[in-house]
């Protein structure tokens, strides 16, 4: 229990360090972050994550209803308490709710190649993880969290490693963190959801996208909210978050399913488009800087920064020193 | 072989500066020749060290070889950092030398000068008096007056009145859009749009086939919605077929393309759908009409009436509802 | 033996020049000048050298900018703009930041100049309005900086927009609707400049060419002549507490200890720009792309001077004045045209205020420090923190992005700090500066003991003394 305890305290660590972004350099704060990270693993939490898969099997064993190990939102553990007959694997035949048909581009990983260990797995993390919200049978719960049959395992792969799943409070906006499972536990989370159908994990390789394609569909579809260096922003009702964390797969995936808000773009983007937009996303990491320090990459209200507080403070105290004679 | 040279030259600069950096005995130089009027000093002293103008000398020294050095990497290896580190860097550090110069190498006075009496009521008098002599003998002045006055009113009017030639008269161009009943809808690239490629929960840019796309009254936006959510006139309902709905992409408010559209994908957790533009955050309602919903924008987003064709094709099914872009004072608003 | 006249370096070139145009005194009572000793007065000359870089830097610029919207496909260096089309100023702006020696150098170095420059005119500026240096006799010369500090601020505006890459593009469309929407003319004003409707016709690039290479520069280098002329003529003003006074200014002569000290400073401004040019990007335009009517940015603002302006229209709500069809006053007429105008509208009356609230239409050599008249000091913390405010408002979307505080709420907060903040402001300041004040006049006041005195007899006696009341700090100081 205690263990349990110490995981949600780590989880909230995460977040905690997720979610406050302040007014560093992106370096400083990823140093920051890989700093608490390791602070946290130097404590033992990263123990206690390894610990994860047996809390899980403890949970599987248990009667579903309520595991510890689930996100603590009042919400979800007052709705999920219905006895729904936990549904049995591949029992029910999946629903494609999406009306989008898979993109025949795509073949990334095929739902049907999961064993059926793997399936077990995954379901057995999915009641202990996911189920006081999106439900036992995976349909959702209405006013808490959405169904996933349909959402395919392009949804659950880039919502679980990107850490945005599962969530403490599922009225919040979903946020970029450490991944709460490892990969193996994904992997086997991401087979579950996919057996229900929907749009499996898309292919990307940036290699074989066009920067310059790639830069020109980014400033059309994506730079209103991610903003055209891919530093993110703020919609009324939501924020964006930046891009440089992201992986080709990451972008691939978002513009497949549409996460959040944000509007799905699979349908009219190529294959090449895709590879390309994922080539300019991983360029953004590194702009061409040919004009010195980047400064965020965000242009004036950094500038006016360094405008006021660099240039005008060094030249205060440029006058400061000369303005007067000091011999006497 | 240039580089050794060059190391030749610049260590023999750096002696003959050296030799010159020997402090010369005061004793020997001639008196300066005094002024013929005293100093109006307050306070004056001489505070210069042989330490003083060695530093001088060295940070002068110090700025000529980074300034050198930009002329070397001008010709060699223009890069900006190293460029404006090196011009900077001399500029600043011979600034540092002539501040430094000035408060601890060259005489320290402190003068006074007296304020200048401005004013005085003699010379008013006088302009004034030189002024009304001009009117001397006249007996019409007020006619005069008025004439000149006319005059210059007239030809300062003319002078101002070409300006209109800087650009069209204003009406036709704000009102005359691309979009005429039957023109096609075609995407970034050219091809044109089919409605079932508007799917819900995606944003389509699209333009005028055939036309300039670089105006305020191209580009519009498509989305769908299931038709029995779009909360809105039953006119505007039929110019989104089958829920596909068209809307400008420019901002009622400061002309800035509306570029963001929020989607929820799962509408219990997540804000509603809107269209926001990030100038300044206005936000519009797709589902009604483009109402406001937040921001500065005072009127709704222009919705772009849309048909299937014959070929099943997207096309316009007339001009905008509502005025593309921005309000103009003193020009009147119509819808469609 | 004959005499020869041992040539002299310094007095031969002023004799010629003496003998030619009788100058002799003006160099003699020039180098004599009188600067009087505060660091605060080299403010304007920060602004003076950093204008001096302005034309400098953009000489360069100007002789290999391409004023023409015509279309082109990019075939330079730059991988990720290749086979794009764009305007040719944009191209021209690529080929000066990656194909020229130095380009982007001076680029770089334009653009911090600019930005620079109005952080010294705004400093200058507060440093004169809460001293009360644009008193009689320096009104007109109050204006002439007021002035410059406008045509700067527009100066800047066309200068980034000049490039048409994709945030300059969506700062011209917020011009242009700002334009458009002052009340009665703005639909054909917009039109008019503009030659049609946004993005106008070619001819607008050659316009705003014209406007920042020519026409504003000459006017400002103008304006700047006339704003030194005056000081020459009336002298600094200078500080109280000095041995002379109102009669007359005391500092240092200008030869040669303030020359050097001036030479100095212009060394060191124009060196921290190039500085800063090359090794802090600034406005890197080839991470933005080309600007099309279709595109836009999260995250877009103007340079920050013109932040506030931003600002005020992203506080304003959705009002706008229609009579049934026509439209009288357009919302981007509040934020963008009244806002500024009403400012601009405070600065220049300033001096005109201030004479009317005091009555004082006297000649003032000698300054007020600004505890020294604490409504004039609270007053202009007002007005500042009026325009911060909104200053902010106009970054208010990247500091919600980094602390996620929601963007909404903090316009609706911002909404009451631009009402509430100046008055708050206002009595802060002006308590701040009673107090101040009152601490110089009278270190012991609020002070509890007991003074001990020797006595004639060489014993030591308490003696009670009172401390200073209130009342009397406030009588002794009536404001001028």
């Amino acid at each position: 229990m205690s263990g349990h305890r110490h995981l949600s305290r780590a989880r909230r660590l995460a977040r905690a360090v997720a979610r406050r972004r302040p007014l560093l350099p992106r370096p400083v704060r990823v140093a920051a972050a890989i700093g608490c990270a390791s602070l946290a693993a130097a404590i033992g939490l990263g123990a206690l994550a390894s610990q994860a898969p047996s809390v899980g099997a403890q949970a599987g064993d248990e009667p579903p209803a309520a595991t510890g190990n689930t996100p603590t939102s009042p919400a979800a553990s007052g709705t999920a308490t219905g006895p729904a007959p936990p549904a049995a694997i591949g029992a029910a035949p999946p629903t494609v709710t999406g009306s989008e048909p898979a993109p025949a581009a795509a073949s990334g990983s095929d739902p049907a190649s999961a064993t059926p260990g793997q399936l077990a797995e995954g379901r057995r993390l999915f009641l202990s993880g996911c189920a006081s919200c999106h439900g036992e049978d995976a349909r959702g719960i209405e006013d808490v969290a959405p169904s996933l049959r349909g959402v395919g395992a392009a949804s659950a792969d880039f919502y679980l490693r990107t850490g945005r799943m599962p969530m403490e409070d599922p009225q919040d906006e979903p946020q970029r963190k450490e991944p709460f499972y490892d990969e193996r536990q994904i992997a086997a989370l991401v087979a579950y959801v996919g057996s229900f159908g929907g749009p499996p994990i898309p292919s990307v390789d940036p290699a074989a996208g066009d920067l310059s394609v790639g830069f020109r569909v980014f400033g059309e579809l994506c730079a209103g909210c991610h903003q055209i260096v891919g530093r993110g922003g703020i919609t009324t009702g939501a924020w964006v978050p930046g891009l440089q964390e992201a992986s080709p797969l990451d972008v691939a995936e978002a513009i497949e399913i549409g996460p959040y808000v944000m509007p799905a773009f699979g349908d009219q983007l190529t294959q090449e488009q895709v590879d390309s937009l994922a080539r300019y996303v991983t360029w953004t990491r590194q702009p061409d800087d040919v004009g010195g320090w980047g400064i965020g990459h965000i242009g004036p209200v950094p500038e006016g920064m360094v405008a006021w507080l660099l240039a005008g403070a060094a030249l205060l105290l440029t006058i400061r020193l000369i303005g007067e004679r000091t011999t006497r | 072989m240039s580089e050794s040279r060059l190391r030749i030259a610049l260590a023999w600069i750096g002696l003959r500066l050296l030799r010159r950096l020997r402090p010369r005995r005061r004793a020997q130089e001639p008196p300066a020749p005094r002024r013929a009027e005293p100093p109006d000093a307050l306070a004056r002293e001489t505070p210069s060290t042989p330490r003083a103008e060695l530093l001088v000398a060295a940070l002068l020294l110090v700025g000529a070889l980074a300034a050198a050095a930009f002329v070397v990497l001008y010709v060699v290896r223009p890069d900006t950092q190293l460029l404006g580190l090196c011009l900077g860097g001399a500029l600043v550090i011979c600034g540092i030398a002539a501040a430094f110069a000035g408060k601890r190498v060259v005489p320290q006075e402190t003068a006074s000068e007296p304020y200048e009496q401005l004013a005085d009521e003699r010379k008013v008098d006088d302009v004034g008096a030189i002024v009304r002599e001009a009117g001397e003998g006249v007996s019409r002045r007020g006619m005069l007056a008025a004439a000149a006055g006319l005059a210059g009113a007239t030809i300062g009017a003319a002078a101002v009145v070409p300006v209109a030639s800087l650009g069209p008269a204003v009406g036709d161009r704000i009102t005359a859009t691309p979009w005429r009943r039957g023109r096609r809808l075609v995407d970034s690239e050219g091809r044109p749009l089919r409605p079932e490629q508007i799917t819900e929960g995606t944003v389509v840019l699209a333009f005028p086939e055939a036309a300039d796309r670089n105006t305020l009254d191209a580009p519009v936006m498509l989305l769908r919605f299931a038709p029995e959510e779009l909360e809105m006139s039953a006119a505007r309902r039929a110019a989104a077929p089958g829920g596909v709905i068209a809307y400008s992409r420019i901002c009622t408010h400061a002309s800035c393309a509306v570029s963001m559209y929020r989607h929820p994908l799962h509408p219990a957790t997540a804000p509603e759908p809107a269209l926001v533009c990030p100038c300044h955050f206005s936000t519009f309602d797709p589902r009604r009409g483009g109402a406001v919903l937040f921001g500065p924008a005072g009127r709704p987003l222009p919705q772009l009436p849309l048909q299937v064709n014959a070929a099943g094709e997207l096309v316009a099914a007339g001009g905008f509802i509502g005025q593309v872009g921005p309000s103009y004072a003193g020009e009147r608003e119509t819808e469609a | 033996m004959r005499l020869v006249p041992r040539p002299d370096p310094v007095r031969d070139p002023v004799r010629f020049v003496d003998q030619r145009l009788g100058a002799g005194s003006l160099l003699r009572s020039t180098l004599r000048y009188v600067f009087p000793d505060h660091w605060s007065f080299m403010l304007g000359e920060i602004a003076l050298y950093a204008f001096v870089m302005l034309v400098a830097t953009g000489v360069f610029l100007s002789l290999n900018y391409v004023p023409s919207d015509e279309t082109v496909t990019y075939t330079g260096s730059y991988a990720p703009l290749q086979g794009r089309t764009m305007g040719a100023q944009y191209e021209s702006v690529l080929r000066i930041v990656f194909d020229l020696p130095a380009g982007n150098l001076l680029r770089q170095t334009h653009h911090w100049a600019a930005n620079v420059f109005v952080v010294a005119i705004a400093l200058h500026l507060a440093r004169i309005c809460l001293t009360g240096a644009f008193r009689r006799p320096r009104e007109l010369n109050y204006l002439v900086g007021v002035t410059m500090l406008a045509l700067a601020l527009v100066e800047g505006f066309l200068g980034y927009s000049l490039i048409d890459d994709l945030l300059s593009g969506m700062g011209l469309a917020i011009a242009y609707s700002v334009a458009g929407s002052i009340p009665f003319v703005g639909g054909d004003l917009a039109i008019l400049f503009w030659g049609g409707e946004y993005p106008g016709s070619s001819a607008i690039w050659p316009r705003m060419e014209i406007l920042h290479v020519l026409l504003i520069p000459v006017a400002i280098g103008g304006l700047l002549t006339v704003h030194l002329v005056q000081v020459i003529r009336q002298h600094h003003t200078q500080f109280p507490g000095g041995p002379r006074g109102e009669r007359a200014v005391v500092g240092t002569p200008l030869w040669a200890a303030y020359a050097l000290r001036s030479i100095g400073l212009f060394l060191i401004v124009a060196g921290l720009l190039l500085l800063l040019g090359g090794l802090v990007q600034i406005n890197p335009i080839w991470l933005w792309g080309p600007y099309e009517t279709a595109l836009s940015t999260n995250g877009a603002q103007p340079d920050w001077y013109l932040g506030w302006l931003i600002g005020a229209l992203r506080l304003m709500p959705p009002l706008e004045v229609r009579f049934g069809d026509y439209v009288a006053v357009p919302n981007p007429f509040w934020g963008g045209a009244l806002y500024p105008l009403v400012v601009f509208g405070i600065l220049y009356l300033w001096p005109w205020i201030d004479k009317r609230r005091w009555g004082d239409r006297a000649r003032h050599e000698t300054l007020d420090r600004p505890r020294d008249n604490p409504r004039r000091t609270a007053s202009f913390a007002a007005l500042a923190t009026w325009v911060f405010v909104i200053l902010f408002a106009g970054s208010v979307d990247r500091f919600a992005f980094r602390t996620l505080i929601s963007y909404e709420a903090q316009i609706w907060f911002l909404r009451g700090a631009a009402i509430a903040g100046p008055v708050v402001a206002y009595l802060v300041t002006r308590r701040l500066c009673e107090e101040l004040r009152a601490r110089e006049r009278h270190p012991l006041r609020g002070w509890s003991g007991e003074v001990v005195r020797a006595r004639d007899d060489g014993g030591w006696a308490a003696q009670p003394e009172e401390a200073p009341t209130d009342e009397a700090a406030g009588e002794a100081a009536p404001p001028r």
